[in-house]
């Protein structure tokens, strides 16, 4: 059952909220097992912003299945809290890459279902789905069915409905990785100022790097297949920041240098998915 | 008037297409009335709209066609009633065990291609000359549409609505009913919809076939008196159910779903 985010194990050893030990994941495919994931490990400390990078295929929503309970077929552990998880956890909320509304519900009906789950009367629970409507800056849509929404206002509806569950740890798949270029510097602008406001542990997965630099302390750059971690850097850049400070100098060294981790992941990935065809193609003709 | 219907589409929407529609409906007719009338159309073959429309007081007062109607109403109801419990119960049964939907989707999709109404006279042994035998015929020829459209609505829900559901950790019996099945509700509705259709065919059909009860004896009689108009002034009873039935549904889906 879902009850109110409340801190009940105690802190583990070391002050990290989100442990991530040794993950190992393997897919079977019809051309033989591949490894998704190879022994990623990695923390995060309560009030964090840990963002995780890497090139598409690298395995970064399998590693988000992982964390966030979906995927159990896999090696290693995950803590949350000093507590060992198998399955969904109620610390954790997810926010997922694909469109993630119910189309049958309005936005508050959406935003308060996971309060509704914990059996909050209903007037309370549509008071608190308000406060995250506001939060995420759709105050006046409360009664639209998503149907009505821009992809950009349903996906801020999701993140609400997720922020209303109140987690310890907030995990977010590429959330705005379907919107458009200027939705998505202002929705992370929104993203940052609600983390900050609620000093929310977060863990981003993209492979946008500017959103990435933009909103981490941390980032996790992943390698292509297996998809293992290259490098963690810190980003020392001040906060609050916005989506000026894109223009900065000190951003751009680091987007040149992720970027120059990048891309050498990249494109190994292209050359192996060109390769792959090139096979495919060659098997098919003989 | 162009205000309103921008301020309250859902309500002013239907008006016009429906105008449009009864317009189509007369002008139809009038042809039909017309080519008739001129002698391109025999009228011992179709007869005159204005004859249909004039024996609907005779049908009416003669051979009680309300209470026919009524009969084949309530057994268009029951059946669609037994319908919705047991097709969409059983759609829901195949999509939850695995190994039911293996063994038994095959045949319940093959059953929906079959001529089941050539299994009256079994029906008839069974349930005798009762309209239980209408009900159960209808119910039977009618079940797979609503069990594969139901197994399929479960089936197509988006595998993210589902992963939504798994992180919020619901139940099993909270994902059912919070996310699948208001998913899958569009789809099973089609199926109901589908179900009635075929229903309303088979009773009526069953109803000619065996010359008992309804407006399907009434067509049946009516035709072997060669009363032609009067026959199809019967069939344009059975479409009133059908509408009946069809203007209800909308309204229910309407209710569950204010939203499309
Ligand atoms: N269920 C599965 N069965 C087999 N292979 C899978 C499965 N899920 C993922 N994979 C493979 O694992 C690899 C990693 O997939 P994953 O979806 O985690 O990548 P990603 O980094 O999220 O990519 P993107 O940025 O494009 O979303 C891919 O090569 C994919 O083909
Ligand atoms: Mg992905």
């Amino acid at each position: 059952m879902l009850t109110p985010a409340n801190p009940t194990t105690q802190a583990a050893a070391d002050d990290a909220i989100l442990v991530v030990d040794n993950i190992v994941v393997r897919f079977e495919t019809p051309e033989g097992p591949i490894v998704a994931v190879d022994d990623v490990s990695l923390k995060v400390k309560p009030g964090e912003f840990l963002s995780v990078i890497g090139p598409s295929g690298c395995g970064k929503s399998t590693l988000f299945n992982v964390v966030g309970g979906l995927l159990s077929d896999h090696q290693g552990t995950v803590n949350v809290a000093g507590e060992t998880i198998s399955g969904p956890h109620q610390s954790i909320g997810m926010v997922f890459q694909e469109e993630s509304t119910f189309p049958w519900r309005t936005v508050t009906d959406n935003v308060a279902f996971p309060l509704e789950l914990t059996g909050m009367p209903k007037a309370q629970r549509i008071e608190r789905a308000r406060h995250f409507i506001a939060l995420v800056g759709l105050d006046g849509f409360e009664n639209r069915y998503p149907g009505e929404l821009s992809g950009g206002m349903r996906q801020r509806v999701s993140l609400a409905r997720t922020l209303a569950s109140e987690p310890k740890i907030l995990l977010m798949d590429e959330p705005f990785a379907a919107l458009d270029e200027q939705t998505r510097l202002l929705l992370g602008d929104k993203v940052l100022q609600i983390q900050q406001a609620l000093k929310q542990t977060t863990l981003l997965i993209t492979h946008n790097i500017t959103e990435a630099v933009q909103m981490s302390d941390r980032i996790v750059v992943m390698t292509y297949r297996p998809g293992k971690v290259k490098r963690i850097v810190d980003i020392d850049l001040p906060r609050p920041r916005t989506s000026e400070i894109v223009g900065s100098e000190a951003f751009g060294r680091y987007v040149a240098q992720i970027w120059a981790d990048l891309r050498e992941e990249a494109s190994r990935g292209m050359r192996d998915e060109e390769k792959h065809t090139l096979e495919h193609h060659k098997g098919g003709a003989s | 008037m162009t205000d309103a219907t921008l301020t309250r589409p859902a309500f002013r929407r239907g008006v016009p297409p429906q105008l449009i529609g009864l317009g189509a409906l007369v002008a139809f007719f009038l042809t039909v009335e017309l080519l008739i009338q001129i002698g391109v159309i025999n009228r011992f073959i179709v007869p005159p709209p204005s004859d249909v429309i004039g024996s609907f007081g005779r049908v009416i007062v003669e051979e009680d066609v309300f209470g026919r109607f009524l009969l084949t109403l309530s057994e268009c109801l029951i059946a669609g009633v037994l319908l919705t419990v047991v097709g969409v119960g059983g759609g829901v049964l195949m999509h939850r065990y695995r190994l039911l939907q293996q063994a038994c989707e095959t045949w319940v999709a093959a059953m929906a291609s079959a001529p089941i109404v050539l299994m009256y006279p079994l029906f008839l042994v069974i349930f005798g000359r009762s309209m239980w035998t209408m009900i159960m015929m209808g119910f039977v020829a009618a079940l797979p549409p609503v069990i594969l459209k139901t197994l399929e609505g479960l089936s197509g829900t988006r595998k993210v609505l589902v992963n939504v559901g798994r992180s919020f950790n619901l139940t099993p019996s909270q994902q059912f009913w919070k996310i699948l099945f208001p998913a899958a509700l569009p789809t099973i509705f089609v199926g109901i919809r589908l179900g009635l259709i075929f229903a309303l065919i088979n009773i009526v059909g069953v109803e000619f076939l065996i010359n008992f009860g309804g407006l399907g004896q009434l067509i049946n009689e009516l035709a072997e008196r060669y009363d032609l108009p009067g026959t199809y002034a019967a069939i344009c009873f059975v479409i009133l159910v059908s509408i009946l039935f069809f203007m209800t549904l909308e309204k229910i889906e309407r209710w569950l779903r204010p939203f499309d």
